[in-house]
């Protein structure tokens, strides 16, 4: 039981820890939330919905589909919500994240329009599909889950700190005029952080359709809550904290739906935010004096 | 020849002129040096010409060509580059990535062998690399934000302030390094609150009041003169 319950936080917080990395990323460079980014994340769920459950096709072709639709959700997002209003006098620094919560309701609607109001379900041919060790069991799908957000995190983790292209990231992230007067095009580099953000975010979506058997249009409302609750909880815009946030808030939500009260499951997010504000505001692994990208 | 000429050069914070109509020129191979009371427009004008700001007025020339309106990254791989004024250390990466950074946008197989030439020119460095960048002490960083700087290798360097807040024995050592980079072929484009110094290494001189060219000349000759020694040579 104790080993299941584990096992379910650790798939669920890893689940989340790819949501927040979306966040996390875009809010490094650009110190902005962006708001659009839950709804990008929905639009990959119904891109694994409809090229595995309408069309028939594998899931790995659902990633594919998924990556690809969500990272240019990302690219039309930088090119006509964002840049538009980048090193413009006279624009209020609160404009770009109105302009992305813009995205979100459009995207919403959109979403609406095309794939309908409801909930849908996420099969995969090996949704039933376990293992059972004495006493526990474990999905397959949860293996699966697990293993592509611990490929992306250290996938990311490796990208950032060790490729010419991710040491450029971090240094657009802790300064633009800086990493501009090292040579980077951070014009370029701002474009593809928040692309590969959203495709993460895509991946995300999947990901979460699986677990949770469930897609549907409001969906990017309460994981994107969730996200931005952990990149609080572990320090804006870094991505170790992103990480660790979203493991304890997986694992802490499925404990206390397992031996506690399930009602105040969403209600730990938020909890767990007030915490952080107070006895450090910083988040967990935010530096109070700069900010700080891991 | 010249390699940077500035022509009636204006720019502006919103409503707030910040440069007037600047004229100057930097011949190759030398060292020139901009000397101003705070807030003469010292930055602006360095910031200007790196590209971070856009002049409204005037244009500039760099190796014979317009270079107006170009981004920082574009001119970088033209050769000129800034130490921006408070050195701009990435606090948050390592002394190693740092001078890795100044090589961003080189391709070529050297850039092993000049980081490790850096290393040797500031064993500090090698000492400190795998520290992070915001952890150096003041004097430290700017070391590193001159080899930094060096891995670029650019053809025109410009430094806001090299000197500023560090001890003076930290201040002649920056000259020394000013002075070697120039003989390697560099030409340098130098602010200083240190007027004396910085004329004293310099082949010219401009004098920046609010925005203006107020006077301009041969080092030794700006080391003599009245009103210069008394606004900024101290008596
Ligand atoms: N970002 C800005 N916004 C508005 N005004 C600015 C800005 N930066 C500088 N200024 C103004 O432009 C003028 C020139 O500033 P600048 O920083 O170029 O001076 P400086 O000669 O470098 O001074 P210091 O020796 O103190 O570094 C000053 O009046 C300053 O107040
Ligand atoms: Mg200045």
């Amino acid at each position: 039981m104790l080993i299941e319950q584990l096992i379910n936080g650790l798939t669920l917080g890893s689940i989340y820890v790819v949501v927040a990395l979306g966040y996390t990323l875009v809010f490094g460079v650009l110190n902005i939330v962006n708001m659009g980014h839950g709804e990008i994340f929905m639009f990959g769920a119904f891109m694994g919905v409809i090229v595995t459950n309408s069309l028939g096709l594998p899931l790995y072709v659902a990633f594919l589909v998924a990556i690809i639709v969500t990272g240019i959700l990302g690219y039309f997002l930088e090119r006509f919500a964002l840049r538009p209003l980048r090193g413009k006098e006279g624009v209020s620094h609160l404009a770009p994240l109105i302009s992305t919560i813009g995205v979100s309701i459009f995207l919403e609607n959109a979403a609406h329009h095309f794939f309908g109001a409801g909930n849908q379900p996420f099969r995969t041919s090996f949704s039933e599909l376990n293992i059972t060790i004495g006493s526990t069991t474990v999905y397959y799908v949860q293996i699966l889950i697990f293993v592509i957000a611990i490929l992306l995190m250290f996938g990311l983790t490796f990208w950032l700190s060790k490729t010419k292209a991710g040491k450029a990231l971090r240094a657009s992230a802790e300064n633009l005029a800086v990493a501009s007067l090292l040579g980077v095009n951070t014009k370029r580099v701002i474009t593809q952080t928040v692309i590969i953000a959203s495709a993460m975010g895509g991946i995300a979506g999947i990901l979460v359709g699986i677990a949770f058997n469930s897609v549907n249009p409001q969906m990017g409302l309460s994981f994107g809550l969730k996200g931005l609750a952990i990149i609080i909880l572990g320090g804006l815009g870094n991505v170790r904290g992103a990480m660790a946030g979203g493991l304890i808030l997986g694992l802490s939500e499925t404990f206390l739906v397992a031996y506690g009260n399930s009602g105040y499951r969403d209600a730990i997010a938020f909890i767990a935010i007030i915490v952080i504000l107070i006895v450090r505001p910083q988040g967990l692994f935010g530096t109070s004096t700069s900010k700080s990208k891991g | 020849m010249s390699l940077l000429k500035l022509q009636n050069v204006s720019t502006f914070y919103d409503k707030i002129q910040a440069l007037r109509s600047v004229d100057v020129t930097v011949k190759e191979g030398t060292i020139v040096t901009i000397l101003g009371a705070n807030g003469a427009g010292k930055t602006t004008m360095m910031n200007t010409i790196a590209g971070l700001l856009k002049p409204k007025e005037g244009s500039i020339q760099y190796l014979g060509k317009d270079v107006t309106g170009l981004r920082p990254d574009q001119l970088l791989r033209k050769g000129l580059a800034l130490v921006p004024e408070g050195r701009g250390i990435l606090a948050s990466m390592t002394v190693l990535e740092n001078l890795e950074m100044g090589a961003y946008h080189r391709n070529d197989a050297e850039v092993n062998a000049d980081l490790e030439k850096a290393m040797d020119r500031f064993p500090i460095l090698r000492e400190r690399q795998s520290q992070l960048g915001g952890t150096l002490s003041g004097g430290q960083q700017q070391m590193l934000a001159i080899a930094r700087v060096i891995m670029s290798k650019p053809k025109l360097l410009l430094l806001d302030e090299p000197s500023m807040g560090l001890a003076p024995l930290i201040v002649a050592d920056i000259f020394k390094i000013i002075k070697e980079i120039n003989e390697a072929g560099t030409t340098v484009l130098l602010v200083e609150q240190n007027a004396r110094q910085a004329l004293k290494v310099a082949d010219y001189g401009y004098v920046l009041e609010t925005g203006k060219v107020v006077a301009s000349g041969n080092a030794k000759e700006l080391l003599q003169d009245d009103t210069i020694k008394k606004a900024y040579l101290g008596h």
